[in-house]
């Protein structure tokens, strides 16, 4: 440490930093840089600590989570009837199935489907059988929207286009599902997705 | 202090870039190699601390937008849906209601500073009125975000304050009327204040990049007051001796935010905020938000008529004369020393003029009535005096102390009278010895 | 003369808080030290379901909770959230508890009260029971049809009453359990309205005659002479003043499953806890996160100073 102005105008002169503020004479961390680097280093921390509550905000909130399940009765539905419901903002189908309908869906052979996948989310990856997309008591629930481009197919209300399979049909772009949800016939790639479901009890369903 | 850009572009990529949009050499001499006065003491890490401040607002503000509802039937519910459903919907609604409070706390030290060390004198007048626009602006921002939650006192405070343009003569009530959206405050009023509160820290934040601009043109002003002379003697590297003086000056002044926001999130604001506005009952107490409380009771100050002016139009000019008084203060004041540290009149009027500022302030929330009105009054006009009478008159009469020679040796100076205060016993080798001043 | 500003300024503190005291002073509200205050204070889940119970049971005769549905009292910090799905209820594997949707007191509870919703398919509307999602019912229809059938005064929403009010505990637990015993002597309180000292009212103009001059002004020595000194306020009016409603708990009124004392004070003390609940339930996890957000801006300081020293100290100042 110096005295005189002029000694202290040449020690800074020194120090200024000439593009990195770490001296350039030495390439080892040093404990004095070791401070700084520890100081940026916490700051950065804290930083990436903020994008926490940042992100997680746009997740859905309480209000929405609360809604994520549904339970559903299907006490009064009787086979060969259908009802609708709304799950997360979506249609769901639910239609119970008579003994003839399970019986010509049972009769398809897996290679004459379009989509020969299940599609259910409550097995793993399976072949679309009778047995892997049909309920306990004969129902079929499934995902009300068309997997081509998002339309609500028709077939669930008493007198509406059932389509030539007995299902639904999709009135957008023509596409035709059997009474499991599988898709038979147009653009549509997929079978209609079952949903995540539990039967609570006989006539109690949980969506979700 | 012209200062000749020192950037040198180590890469390729740099030069390439440097050639087409010199933006990285804009910032490494505005943060990096800008010299900077060696003197500058904790008043002067309040520039940065707004910078976060700012940014705070914006982010958290645009967080809240994201569930808010604009609309006077679900705006209170919305809001209560953010701190009771949102994930971490509460921290961001204290963090921006606290944030605001914060963010007066900073800019009222750093106008302060500002007076006290003279930075709006010459080569600094348009810093210093762009300063001025920059508060404005955020008195307009914070004005229109109180009135978001719609509380009571949203409502109430947004009808008293919209009122103060009915004061105007002949056009102020059909200026009111336009400002509304109605004939009353009500959605259109909600919604467009809404709008605006978006849009201002946007306008804030343009006029802070002018601010700085203007502010790297002369340089920083100092404690001394005095210019910059030798810019290796006087000066030091803004990056990394202020980088990291203010760094650690903003997370001082984060441990208070946080303090606020994690244990006290409501001490600043007002309970009947909490209660959904209701057109047809008036809080016992309108009250405004802490940081316009001075301003508040200059503008009840004035309750009688003055010649042809009555005291309603009297006291809405001279509340919003009391801030656009600053604009012309660089021309009020023509004393050429610019600290207060060398102006021994000026710096007790200065100190006066804080006494009265807080003193109005803890007015503006007292019942305007009995001797509250007389005390307002002699603040009040304390207040305008300071800057239409006591600095003018001053900069004539007054002998100032001999001013240093230089950055340098003020610091020189201050260091030998710390020495001497703090340690009479004798310096040991590896000490500085103090030097003289002279 | 900075001194001479500040002693001024000093004195003139002292003699103002003087000239505000007029008529209608309400009595400083009992200060209690609750057990949520402080940095590190929490709610209390058992004292949260007892003052939900005191809420169910009597507050909610009149006052609604429009901002709190079934789900939020499951929600962490809430009177009846679950860590763990408890074994006895058989739950399948499944269940989440933890979830305020799922949770099976919230369930039961919410389906103990009737909904209206609809339309149905024939546009009508029909009651169900509650679901978790649901709201608190409101015991009235609208604030109109409240304010009727309680002799003109509507009961404020108690979602968010502690923040409401200043000293908001305080204010609710004196007022719950400041009504004096017997009536006031120097008093008279018309019909439907209740006397409280807490209350923020006006009891100049319920002085008996006796008790006023000719101009209007209290005769200080006869309203002391007469009335319990707990009433009278330092110039010698009455403290606080009438509002419609009545001393709402007795001793007794709620019967505590868990043999906490069935007094006025503990239910005071339990419907506070949890209205103050109600008021900001994310208490808990604000002040968690306030520790470590402290502590690590804390350590964040000394870091920052360390390396800020260390810089200027080659710049050969002191700062």
């Amino acid at each position: 440490m110096s005295s005189t102005t002029e000694d202290q105008g040449e020690l800074i002169n020194q120090h200024r930093p000439k593009g990195d503020w770490v001296q350039p004479d030495s390439n080892e961390p040093t404990k004095r840089e070791f401070i700084h680097l520890l100081a940026a280093g916490t700051a950065a921390a804290a930083g990436a600590g903020i994008v926490i509550p940042l992100v997680s905000q746009l997740a859905p909130d309480a209000a929405v989570r609360a809604l994520a399940q549904k339970e559903v009765s299907v006490a009064g539905v009787e086979p060969g009837q259908a009802v609708k419901t709304i799950w997360q903002g979506k249609p769901v189908f639910i239609r119970r199935l008579t003994e003839d309908e399970q019986a010509t869906d049972d009769g398809v052979a897996m290679a004459t489907l379009k989509d020969a996948q299940a599609r259910n989310d409550n097995i793993g990856t399976a072949d679309a059988t009778l047995e892997n997309r049909i309920q306990q008591g004969g129902f079929v629930v499934v995902l009300g929207v068309c997997t081509h481009l998002g339309c609500v197919p028709l077939g669930t209300e008493t007198g509406e286009n059932r389509g030539d399979f007995g299902g639904w049909f999709c009135p957008c772009h023509g596409s035709h599902y059997d009474s499991l949800g599988r898709i038979r016939k147009g653009p549509a790639p997929t079978n209609l997705p079952v949903p995540p479901l539990e039967f609570l009890s006989e006539t109690n369903i949980r969506l979700g | 202090m012209s200062h000749q850009s020192t950037y040198n572009p180590q890469t390729g990529v740099e030069k390439w870039v440097d050639e087409r949009l010199p933006i990285v050499r804009l910032g490494y001499d505005s943060f990096v190699d800008f010299p900077t006065p060696k003197n500058l003491n904790y008043w002067y890490t309040f520039g940065g601390i707004l910078a976060i401040c700012l940014m705070v607002q914006i982010v958290s503000g645009v967080v809240l937008a994201m569930h808010y509802t604009a609309h006077v039937d679900y705006a209170f519910l919305s809001v209560e849906h953010i701190m009771r459903d949102v994930n971490y919907g509460w921290l961001m609604r204290y963090t921006h209601a606290n944030g605001a409070s914060m963010f007066f706390i900073a800019v009222y030290a750093h106008i302060a500073r500002g007076f006290y060390y003279g930075s709006y004198k010459a080569p600094r007048e348009i810093l210093w009125i762009l300063g001025v626009v920059i508060f404005l602006l955020m008195m307009a921002t914070a004005f229109m975000g109180y009135v978001l939650p719609w509380g009571q006192m949203s409502f109430w405070g947004a009808t008293v304050i919209t009122s103060l343009f009915s004061a105007i003569p002949v056009i102020g009530d059909p200026i009111k009327t336009l400002l509304w959206g109605g004939f009353s405050v009500d959605n259109p009023t909600l919604n467009r204040f809404y709008a605006l509160h978006y849009l201002l820290p946007f306008l804030i934040a343009g006029a802070v990049i002018l601010h700085i601009w203007a502010l790297h043109v002369p340089g920083n002003n100092n404690p001394s007051g005095v210019d910059v002379k030798d810019v290796k003697k006087d000066t030091l590297p803004f990056h990394p001796y202020y980088t990291v003086k203010d760094g650690f000056a903003i997370v001082v002044f984060l441990l208070l935010f946080a303090a606020f926001v994690f244990y006290m999130p409501n001490a600043l604001g007002h309970p009947d905020n909490y209660i959904e506005a209701d057109p047809l009952v008036t809080p016992a107490h309108i009250v405004p938000e802490w940081y316009f409380l001075p301003f508040y009771a200059i503008l009840r100050a004035i309750d009688f008529n003055f010649l042809f002016i009555d005291s309603k139009l009297g006291g809405v000019i001279a509340m919003f004369g009391s801030i656009l008084i600053w604009f012309v203060v660089p021309w009020l004041d023509r004393s050429k020393v610019r600290s207060m540290r060398y102006r021994p009149i000026a710096k007790q009027f200065f100190w006066a003029l804080m006494v009265a500022f807080f003193g109005l302030g803890w007015l503006g929330a007292q019942p305007a009535e009995g001797i509250y009105v007389v005390f307002a009054k002699i603040l009040t006009l304390y207040y305008f005096a300071y800057f239409l009478v006591i600095l003018p008159v001053l900069s004539v009469t007054e002998k100032p102390l001999p001013l240093p020679k230089s950055i340098a040796d003020a610091v020189l100076s201050d260091k030998a009278k710390k020495g001497k205060a703090k340690s009479p016993a004798p310096i040991t080798a590896g000490g500085a010895q103090p030097a003289p001043a002279e | 003369m900075m001194k001479k500003l500040l002693t001024a300024a000093a004195l003139a503190a002292a003699i103002l808080p003087g000239a505000a005291s007029a008529a209608g002073v309400a009595k400083e509200p009992k200060s209690k030290e609750w057990y949520w205050d402080g940095p590190f204070g929490h709610y209390d889940r058992d004292s949260l379901q007892r003052g939900f119970q005191v809420y169910r049971e009597v507050c909610a005769a009149c006052h609604s909770m429009k901002l709190i549905a079934f789900r939020h009292l499951g929600d962490p910090a809430g009177p009846f959230y679950l860590e763990e799905c408890p074994v006895e209820l058989g739950l399948p594997d499944s269940t989440d508890c933890s979830d305020p949707a799922q949770n099976p007191i919230v369930k039961s509870l919410a389906a103990e009260y009737t909904i209206t919703d609809g339309p149905d398919e024939a546009g009508d509307m029909f009651e169900r029971p509650g679901l978790p999602a649901d709201y608190l019912p409101s015991p009235y229809a609208n604030v109109q049809q409240a304010a009727s059938a309680n002799g003109g005064a509507y009961p404020p929403d108690m979602s968010l009453l502690v923040k409401a009010r200043v000293n908001g505990a305080n204010y609710i637990y004196s007022l719950l359990t400041g009504y004096p015993e017997k009536d006031l002597k120097t008093i008279e309180v018309p019909g439907g309205q209740y006397y409280n000292p807490y209350y923020p009212g006006d009891t100049l103009s319920l002085m008996k005659p006796e008790y006023i001059d000719e101009n209007g002004e209290i005769i200080e020595d006869a309203v002391r002479a007469a009335e319990d000194p707990k009433y009278v306020s330092s110039d010698g009016h009455i403290y606080g003043g009438a509002f419609k409603m009545k001393s709402p708990l007795t001793d007794g009124i709620v019967t505590y499953e868990d043999g906490t004392e069935e007094t006025i004070e503990q239910y005071a003390k339990d419907v506070v806890s949890y209205l103050a609940w109600a008021a900001e339930p994310k208490l808990d996890e604000r002040k968690g996160m306030g520790t470590f957000v402290m502590a690590y801006l804390f350590i964040f300081a000394g870091i920052t100073y360390a390396s800020y020293r260390q810089i200027w100290s080659s710049a050969n100042i002191e700062h």
